[in-house]
């Protein structure tokens, strides 16, 4: 190969990887435009307001990071068990359950002060989405159920948890007939960014990020885990603990999701209602898997796809579609992505 | 207590119904070597195809017809991207559901609240009118009827016939089936276009035969649950009805204790079948431990 001047061949590889980006995006776009038209939809209109409304100002970036935060922590709870090759698909479901400890104990303790409750219900929040994590964990540990599959199951028993309580025991007496918990206290809430509505969560979100990175790269763990990673068997029989990599990790990650829905019942709804998450959990694991389980990759995917999913509650108002429509954009921008990757490999 | 038991296994066989074709559906994937989770989106493609055609042209069976047709072109998405592409199968299958789900939501959106008179009860003369238990078994639409022999069919198609034993071939090893001189890449596509027929069906029976509407996201699960019922039936399609009945049940039995006004809360007997399924695999898994999967990918490859 000819010698190029570093700073050359460096300029090369960023438009290489630029065009690597850039392409597929702009594939999925078309092939989105083509969909809204087909539909009658002017699709145009369509990308004005998805882009203009996330990235055209700066109260819409700000509901961009709105959106991101979940998006963030669902992604590292699925990308810190997928270092030992541990597929959680049930972010979702361990989102729901913290947001339920959360809510106990925003509703038990409500009197406490802020610098009291908030801590408390981060610990909640994490603790209930860990035990939910830590079931399957232990399922797959013994070797009697595949985590993939004990994880999407429990998504639907979390679900139907959350519509228990709220139609249930821990509905808001005054609420009239509506499916929710009474509001919060004001202590209960975590603190915004002046007039935005970007909380608290966010600095969890990339402090997770951050430890996360931390762990793989300096600390003994994260060397154990490139060698379960690598070669479970191999692992075990050089005397580490997988069993109790599989459980802690899935505990981890199960905390992170729940986390997750702390933040969202605590600064977004300030109760706790059905319409927590628009498949949050799931979004997450494409994020962590577009990004390879990498931490700053997590980080640009989760914001891509958090400019799409905020673009839909734009759409659903603007055009009168519904609001999951846009849930085929992410697909499409998936497919590409799926499509392609494996032709470069 | 009588009424119970009929309105009990009438509804188990109702409501266990599109999860067999589900299962069904996933069973040809897994036995072909490919997990698709994405079978909830073609589910719900084929509810909503369904439920259009039903509306704009009154014929449930043109109905069934087209759910089908489109449940295999949706699945050929997530074909080529996993069979021809080579893509990871379970990240193309979450997001063949997201594309299912905003692609049913966009097309039905015109069409929710809409009415139609639906797959008609089809009685079976003289046997319907029997005492007892005549009406919950012989009083249905021909789907029902027609799941138990379809998943008959699969079972001689699978076990009895060359194409079945290539299918399944290939589903164990891929490499040592190329070199016997099958064509893998072939016999997948073909059993991801049954899959998808067979899910269409599944979703078309949602909104064409037992809800008669549409709704967002109407399968609310069921193309997982049928991912949990083909381990169940380890992989077999006789078994898969054995365990749809039971699904099925699960589902009529919270119906029917609502119905009664037991005080139990609904939700909590919704968890019914995903409980189930997780205990039953559980002690499944507990039980053949020397098989205990040390893969994800080895678990789903349909190994018996």
């Amino acid at each position: 190969m000819t010698a190029l001047p570093e700073s050359a061949r460096r300029g090369i590889a960023w438009r290489v990887r630029l065009a690597r980006v850039t392409a597929p995006a702009a594939l999925a776009l078309v092939v989105f435009a083509g969909v809204l038209l087909v539909f009658g939809k002017n699709p145009i209109k369509a990308y004005v307001d998805i882009f203009g409304s996330t990235l055209g100002s700066a109260y819409g970036f700000s509901e961009t990071l709105v959106k991101m935060t979940p998006l963030v922590l669902t992604a590292v709870a699925v990308a810190v068990p997928a270092r030992i090759w541990l597929i959680n698909v049930g972010g979702e479901g361990q989102l729901y359950i913290g947001a339920i400890f959360a809510t106990w104990g925003a509703l038990t303790f409500g009197h406490l002060p802020a610098w009291l409750l908030l801590p408390l219900m981060v610990v909640l929040g994490f603790l209930g989405g860990g035990l939910w994590g830590l079931i399957a964990g232990l399922l797959r540990a013994k070797g009697w159920v595949s985590e993939t599959i004990s994880t999407l199951l429990m998504n639907y028993v979390a679900i139907l948890s959350l519509h228990y309580v709220v139609f249930g025991p821990w509905k808001d007496p005054e609420g009239v007939n509506y499916p929710q918990t009474a509001e919060f206290a004001p202590a209960a809430t975590l603190p915004v960014l002046g007039q935005t509505r970007v909380h608290l969560g966010l600095a969890l979100g990339l402090l997770a990020v951050g430890l996360f990175a931390f762990l793989l790269s300096r600390t003994r763990w994260g060397l154990e885990m490139r060698a379960i990673g690598g070669n479970a068997d191999a692992a075990r029989r050089n005397g580490l603990p997988v069993g109790r990599y599989v459980v802690a990790l899935m505990f981890i990650g199960g905390g992170l999701a729940g986390l997750a829905g702390m933040c969202e019942v605590s600064a977004i709804q300030g109760r706790l209602r059905p319409s927590l998450s628009p498949g949050y959990g799931y979004t997450g694991f494409l994020i962590s898997w577009m990004a390879g389980g990498h931490p700053l990759g997590i980080l640009g995917a989760a914001f891509l796809l958090a400019v799409v999913t905020a673009g839909g509650d734009i759409l659903q108002m603007t055009q009168a579609i519904p609001g999951s429509v846009v849930n085929i954009l992410m697909a499409v921008i998936l497919f590409v992505i799926l499509g392609r990757r494996a032709g470069t490999r | 207590m009588l009424g119970l038991a009929r309105g009990l296994l009438s509804g188990a066989i109702v409501s266990g119904t599109p999860l067999l074709y589900a299962t069904l559906a996933e069973l040809i994937s897994q036995r072909a070597g490919i997990v698709n989770l994405g079978l909830e989106g073609v589910m719900l493609v084929g509810a909503v195809v369904g439920f259009v055609t039903c509306v704009s042209t009154g014929s449930a069976t043109l109905a069934v017809a087209a759910a089908a047709l489109a449940g295999a072109v949706f699945n050929m998405i997530f074909a080529f991207l996993v069979i021809s592409r080579r893509a990871n199968p379970l990240a193309t299958g979450l997001a063949l559901m997201f594309c299912g789900v905003g692609l049913s939501a966009l097309l039905g959106a015109p069409y929710v609240g809409s009415q139609i008179s639906g797959l008609p009860a089809l009685p079976v003369p003289g046997l319907a009118d029997l005492p007892l238990l005549g009406p919950a078994l012989f009083a249905h639409d021909a789907l029902v009827y027609l799941a138990a022999p379809v998943a008959t069919l699969l079972w001689w198609v699978l076990f009895f016939t060359r194409w079945g034993l290539s299918l399944r071939a290939v589903g164990e090893n891929p490499v040592a089936a190329f070199a016997a001189g099958r064509n893998p890449h072939r016999l997948q596509y073909q059993a991801l276009i049954l899959a998808g027929i067979l899910g269409g069906v599944a979703g078309a029976h949602l909104s064409v035969g037992v809800a008669k509407a549409w709704a967002e996201w109407m399968t609310a699960g069921r193309g997982f649950i049928a991912v949990a019922l083909v381990i169940f039936s380890k992989w077999h399609p006789l078994r898969a009805i054995g365990g749809a009945l039971l699904f099925g049940g699960a589902i009529s039995l919270q119906l029917q204790m609502q119905a009664l006004g037991v005080p139990i809360s609904a939700f909590l007997l919704d968890m019914l079948p995903y409980v189930l399924s997780l205990v039953v695999l559980a002690i499944w898994g507990g039980a053949r431990r020397h098989a205990a999967p040390a893969s994800l990918g080895r678990v789903f490859q349909g190994t018996e």
